[in-house]
């Protein structure tokens, strides 16, 4: 393996696992906010149990985000140094807002909700929570827009005296098309995931309390939890929907070859058909010995468009466009393959949407069997919960695998009403200076270490969520020095 | 004022900010054992930056991001050449922010001392390796002509680098050691008095022949007023803490960070990262740094955010400013593992 495949290796893998965390951080800070907000409004108890159940799971989750995403900030420079060169001055600055807007508001807050609940009155101690949980909402938007940036690169022009892009429009940056689609797409999915952690385990106890002992006050705890998961999967899941749509559309104009690759869409067609399975060889860049099953005629071009008998071109009329425009062949007189990797994005795609069933079906069986006041009694309700449980972490790991893998053979995708300039290739933004045991060290070191780690992540929430509600009496507020502390590591 | 010259020196009050609080967290996490004795009393040092520490570390991912922002170039062959001794702090880091939040989870002696080892482990390497490679980008390493670090790991481990490590080693020990006097009371505080009486000393000389010998070799001649500082802020933290003022030791020494960063930015002026190679290969402050249009752009946003972000750290450092003992920490309850099902 040469550096660059190395290289590639490692930013999937962490990115992808810092992915796993990020969504149920983000979700999960604002559920456990509104859960607060319910007991310092309302004064009932049952609230107050539930904010402290969650919150501990957050704060599990939360360790194992920080640790992985400071990688993230480094890796740019350790392992893609000539792409940090050629973009720096572009995409540097959503970066460095990022830490300054969103990870100090983050850090800060968090620790003042940890510590604070004796220290704090109720109010001042309830708005760290919500201070907290916007920092990670400010913290999605800043690298989606420096990640939309790589899709669809706006706002900047290239110079031909340092071979760099530079910007020229930080406002066009930060309003990208592409991000304002991605954004409230990202923000849903990880409201879906947090809104099925929430249900699923409610699920999970409410069945497991009424088995062992029927009529327990815990059960009316749950029975709220989980109709809060339910509601929110359910608005979070049409959001997704929605948001997805928009971002296919632009999708289509910004990046077609990605979707024609999503597709298995070999040539330019009329009324293109969406295909829910296909069969044949799509890892072979084959793309004619394709077969699609299970067919939905005219869906694509919908997709597309808006517009059932709307033309969506194929690969071959793009790869030839592509060819024509961004040079046919590389330095060394290869050929130029402008597709990405047909089997990647073809079922990454699906698995995305396919994968948020589970949710779907859990929230629409939760809001009916607790309807009027009755609580889930079935067991096989709580096989469904924690079958459903991973499937949206899955799909949204998909979904990043889908975006970012139909980008290639580009690390920054040309915009096709931009400069044409302004585009690098995956493999020219590889560092010079490192060499291949230094990388495959990184790689080797970084997936054990995570691996070791997601065992404890794994275990401890497993363990905490099993333990189910605490029993425990809101803390008194206090400035007496003396008085122990009321949270400890 | 010049803007990459701007941004030059906003780098450093970045690093320098960081170094200070940081630096006293993995001083708190080196001296966990010697400090703490037994659980309780590892549990009032690591208490005292329970809070804190993750807004601590943003300094660090801050002063990254706006190395990118303001000057890719630099941020490019620093982090791609300096590329195992960076690993080596990332690995650090990862397992810090885990140890630190997961140690008390399990109510387990074997879990709590495995953790504890970490959280230790994890506050050594990068308080030696900092300075490792900040006396690096001094002394100068080899670079081509298209800014791409041409040495190997082994080119790094110069006695001046080292010395340069054993600096900040020592000043994060004082550091840590004069916090946890400030911040705790009890048997925690007497240790980490006596700690910090016996650093004092041991601090002047390090970080003196560092500072003397970075002077002598790559330095300017402003820069001895930086060195001065340094020194007498030095000799303060020592006096103070003898005298059991250790308000006042705290910030001498966090003076005496200050002015070490003032003389390695002072010594690498007008570069960023000097060629060993060739001095035309050298990355300069105006040839790595990004346009002016964004670095405008970066210094609207840094002098709105700036002062928020110290307003509302300062007030949670002022939230849990009470000293802490053995008596203010809760027995754990945190959970057991269930016994397994026979
Ligand atoms: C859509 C959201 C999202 C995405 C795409 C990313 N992150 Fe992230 N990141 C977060 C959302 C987030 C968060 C919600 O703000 C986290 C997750 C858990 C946490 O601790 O904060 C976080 C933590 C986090 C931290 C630790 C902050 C701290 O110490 O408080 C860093 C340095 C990064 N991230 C950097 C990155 C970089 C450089 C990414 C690009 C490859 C990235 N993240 C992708
Ligand atoms: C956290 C969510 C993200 C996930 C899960 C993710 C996932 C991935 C994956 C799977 C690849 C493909 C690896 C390959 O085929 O080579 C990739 C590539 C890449 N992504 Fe992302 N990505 C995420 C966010 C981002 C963001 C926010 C940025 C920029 C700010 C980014 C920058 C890149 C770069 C530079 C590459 C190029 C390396 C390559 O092609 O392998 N990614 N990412
Ligand atoms: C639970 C997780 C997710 C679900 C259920 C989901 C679902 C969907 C749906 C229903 C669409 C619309 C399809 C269409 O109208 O053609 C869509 C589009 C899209 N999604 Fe997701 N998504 C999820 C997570 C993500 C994530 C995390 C990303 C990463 C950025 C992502 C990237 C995209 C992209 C780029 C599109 C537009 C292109 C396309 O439609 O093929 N998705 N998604």
């Amino acid at each position: 393996m040469d550096v660059l495949e190395l290289a590639r290796w490692q930013f999937g893998i962490t990115t992808v696992y810092h992915f796993i965390l990020v969504p149920l951080t983000i979700g999960l800070s604002t559920l456990v906010a509104i859960m607060q907000t319910a007991w310092v409004r309302t004064g009932k108890e049952k609230y107050y149990r539930m904010t402290k159940f969650y919150g501990k799971l957050l704060l599990i989750n939360f360790a194992l985000g920080i640790a992985t995403g400071i990688v993230q900030e480094f890796q740019f420079g350790m392992n893609w140094a000539e792409y940090s060169r050629f973009v720096g001055d572009v995409f540097g600055a959503p970066l460095a807002m990022e830490a300054l807007v969103a990870f100090f508001l983050e850090s800060t807050f968090l620790g003042l909700w940890i510590f604070g609940w004796d220290r704090l009155p109720r109010k001042v101690h309830l708005a760290t929570i919500w201070a907290f949980a916007i920092g990670t909402i400010l913290s999605a938007y800043f690298i989606l827009a420096a990640n939309s940036w790589m899709q669809h690169p706006v706002g900047a022009e290239f110079n031909p005296e340092t071979g760099r892009a530079e910007m020229t429009d930080i406002f066009a940056v930060l309003t990208n098309s592409t991000t304002l689609a991605a954004f409230p797409h990202v923000i849903a999915t990880a409201f879906l995931v947090a809104g099925t952690f929430v249900g699923g385990i409610a699920v999970y106890w409410m069945v497991r309390k009424s088995r062992e002992a029927k009529g327990h006050e815990d059960i009316g705890v749950y029975r709220t939890a989980a109709r809060f998961g339910a509601v929110t999967m359910l608005i979070a899941g049409a959001a997704v929907i929605v948001s997805g749509d928009v971002q296919a559309k632009l999708m289509f104009e910004q990046q077609p070859i990605k979707m024609a690759a999503a597709e298995g869409l070999c040539h330019t067609e009329q009324s293109a058909e969406f295909s829910l399975l296909a069969i044949g060889n799509l890892a072979g860049d084959d793309c004619e010995s394709v077969k699609h099953i299970i067919v939905m005629p005219g869906l694509l071009s919908y997709l597309a468009e808006g517009d059932f008998n709307a033309e969506v071109r194929g690969l071959d009329e793009l790869q030839e466009y592509y060819a024509d425009r961004y040079g046919a062949v590389d330095e060394n007189g290869e050929e130029i393959v402008y597709e990405p990797n047909l089997l990647v994005t073809y079922w990454s795609f699906r698995l995305m949407i396919g994968l948020a069933v589970f949710s779907a079906a859990l929230s629409l069986l939760i809001l009916w069997f607790t309807r009027k006041g009755r609580a889930v009694e079935q067991p096989w309700m709580s096989k469904l919960a924690l079958i459903s449980l991973p499937m949206p972490f899955l799909a949204a790991s998909f979904g990043w695998i889908f975006t970012e893998m139909g980008r290639q053979p580009f690390v920054v995708a040309p915009n096709p009403t931009g400069s044409d300039e302004i585009m690098l290739m995956t493999m020219f933004g590889v560092s010079e200076a490192t060499s291949v045991f230094e990388v495959a060290l990184s790689l080797t070191v970084l997936t054990l270490v995570y691996a070791i780690l997601g065992v404890f992540w794994f275990r401890l929430m497993h363990r905490y969520a099993v333990e189910g509600l605490p029993n425990v009496e809101p803390e008194e507020v206090s400035t007496d020095p003396d008085r122990p502390m009321s949270f400890a590591y | 004022m010049d803007l990459p010259l701007l941004w030059f020196i906003l780098i450093a009050v970045l690093w320098t900010g960081y170094l200070v609080l940081e630096g006293f967290d993995f001083g708190v996490g080196m001296l966990l054992e010697k400090v703490g004795k037994g659980d309780k009393g590892r549990r009032v040092a690591l208490n005292s930056i329970g809070p804190v520490w993750d807004g601590n570390e943003v300094w660090l991912l801050t002063a990254g991001g706006a190395m990118f922002a303001a000057f890719p170039e630099w941020y490019a062959t620093l982090f791609s050449g300096f590329y195992i001794p960076l690993l080596l702090i990332l690995l650090a880091l990862i397992v810090r922010a885990v140890a630190i939040e997961y140690r008390g989870k399990i109510n387990d002696d074997g879990w709590r001392r495995r953790w504890d080892w970490m959280i230790m482990g994890s506050a050594w390497v990068p308080s030696i390796l900092w300075g490792v490679a900040f006396a690096n980008i001094v002394r100068g390493v080899p670079i081509d002509e298209n800014g791409t670090y041409t040495g190997g790991f082994f080119n790094l481990l110069t006695p001046y680098a080292l010395l340069g490590g054993a600096t900040t080693l020592v000043l994060f020990l004082s550091h840590g050691a004069i916090f946890l006097s400030l911040k705790t009371s009890g048997d925690v505080h007497d240790r980490a008095v006596s700690v910090a009486r016996t650093m004092a000393p041991i601090a002047v000389v390090v970080a003196g022949a560092f500072a003397i010998w970075t002077q002598l070799a790559y330095s300017v001649a402003w820069t001895w007023a930086a060195v001065a500082i340094a020194a007498l802020a030095l000799l303060a933290t020592w006096f103070f803490g003898g005298k059991g003022s250790y308000g006042k030791a705290f910030a001498a020494n966090a003076i005496a960070i200050a002015a070490a960063v003032v003389l390695i930015f002072g010594s690498l002026y007008p570069d960023v990262m000097p060629s060993t190679t060739d001095p035309a290969y050298s990355l300069t402050v105006e040839n790595a740094s990004s346009t002016d249009y964004t670095l405008t752009v970066m210094s609207w946003v840094a002098v709105v955010l700036v002062p928020i972000i110290l307003i509302y750290q300062s007030w949670s450092y002022w939230v849990f400013r009470r000293r802490l003992s053995t008596d203010h920490i809760p027995e754990h309850n945190s959970l057991t593992f269930l016994p397994k099902k026979k």
